[in-house]
């Protein structure tokens, strides 16, 4: 089932937020899963498999290195729900 | 009947579905065998949600292991029969680090303790984890691990490459001290993989170049089924009387010359 970008977004932000010890709310579009985020490539490894589960889709090993901000992986989800 | 019905199984070394260890896992669970996984620390949680993935009606409980640690060494027998397990009948060691200081080229430049880093948690982890999984082998049985040939300097493999050469050195004294408990001790040789280890490693294209071209069956990077099917026959009741062996999953390429 195909999620609004609000629900993709909310959804990350709270995978990321378990993954972190960050807020959800500082999980925003434009923060960068490195530079912003601080997120390490095992810590990455496991928002994208658990946001796999969460919203049904596959991100290949060869998508992640292409998602440096939220706003990205939010954009992958959603080209790849629907 | 499954190639492995009934068995009760430890395997290590899942870290995602590219891991050697998750396809081992995989069959051993179609072949009809009960699978308890280890893992460990931050990695956990990536192990427990691929776990998720694996064939079957309930995900395999996932015990804590991380070999540097005495204690989890310690309990490991406890943790495996608090999942469910009152023996085991197989372990699979597919563990394997080494800091990239120590390769990539830097054989000459890699100092000792991170050297050592790489032999414990790749060689001497081998001999751990059997002495911790042994009380529970009860009815002897059979453990495999994973290795690269050994007998060469490859590129870029470095210390890692010394660490596999320890681990067949391992595998014959295992097989020589647990043969009397009825235990066999195995290990693969396997080709190039791409897994999340292989890629850690600088320069590792170097080491799979031309191995589909020198490789007589062809070689497929991309896929470690041929090599989880190798361990699973190692684990089954069809290799009884093979104990400190090596069995190659590599297309052939270790036979050739050039
Ligand atoms: N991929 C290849 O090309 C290839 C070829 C031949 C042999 N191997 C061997 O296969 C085995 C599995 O590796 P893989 O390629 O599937 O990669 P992988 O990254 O999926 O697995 C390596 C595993 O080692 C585990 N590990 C690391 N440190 C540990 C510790 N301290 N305690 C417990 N576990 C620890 C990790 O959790 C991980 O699950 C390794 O021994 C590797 O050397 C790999």
């Amino acid at each position: 089932m195909a999620n609004t970008e609000q629900e993709v977004l909310a959804g990350l932000a709270e995978i990321v937020a378990e993954e972190t010890g960050l807020d959800a709310a500082d999980v925003a579009l434009e923060k960068s899963f490195t530079d912003d985020l601080d997120i390490d490539s095992l810590s990455m490894m496991t928002i994208v498999t658990h946001a796999e589960d969460k919203f049904g889709v596959r991100i290949p090993d060869e998508e992640v290195k292409n998602l440096a901000t939220v706003g990205d992986a939010v954009s992958y989800i959603k080209g790849a729900q629907d | 009947m499954g190639l492995l019905e009934g068995k009760k199984l430890l395997i290590t070394g899942v870290l995602t579905d590219s891991s050697i260890a998750f396809h081992t896992a995989r069959l051993a669970i179609e072949e009809g065998a009960d699978v308890v996984l280890s893992s460990f620390g931050r990695q956990m949680k990536l192990t427990s949600a691929f776990a998720k993935r694996l064939p079957g009606d309930t995900p395999p409980p996932v015990v804590q292991l991380d070999v540097t640690s005495e204690e989890d060494l310690a309990g490991l027998a406890d943790a495996v029969r608090e999942a469910g397990f009152d023996r085991l009948d197989g372990v699979v060691h597919s563990i394997g680090f080494a800091p990239q200081s120590v390769m990539g080229g830097n054989f000459l430049s890699g100092e000792w303790e991170d050297v050592a880093t790489a032999l414990q948690i790749s060689t001497y982890s081998y001999k751990a984890l059997a002495v911790a999984a042994k009380p529970l082998m009860t009815d002897g049985g059979a453990i495999v691990g994973l290795t690269f040939d050994g007998q060469f300097a490859w590129p870029v493999y470095d210390w890692m490459g010394v660490a596999k050469a320890g681990l067949e050195a391992a595998n014959r004294y295992l097989a020589r001290d647990l043969g009397p408990h009825g235990i066999r001790c195995n290990l693969v040789s396997a080709g190039p993989i791409k897994t999340t280890a292989a890629k850690s490693i600088p320069g590792f294209e170097q080491m799979e170049a031309n191995w589909p071209q020198r490789a007589p069956l062809g070689w497929d990077q991309t896929t470690a089924e041929p090599t989880a099917r190798t361990v699973a026959a190692l684990l089954s009741d069809w290799f009884p009387a093979t104990t400190a062996e090596i069995v190659h999953v590599d297309g052939g390429v270790h036979a050739m010359g050039q």
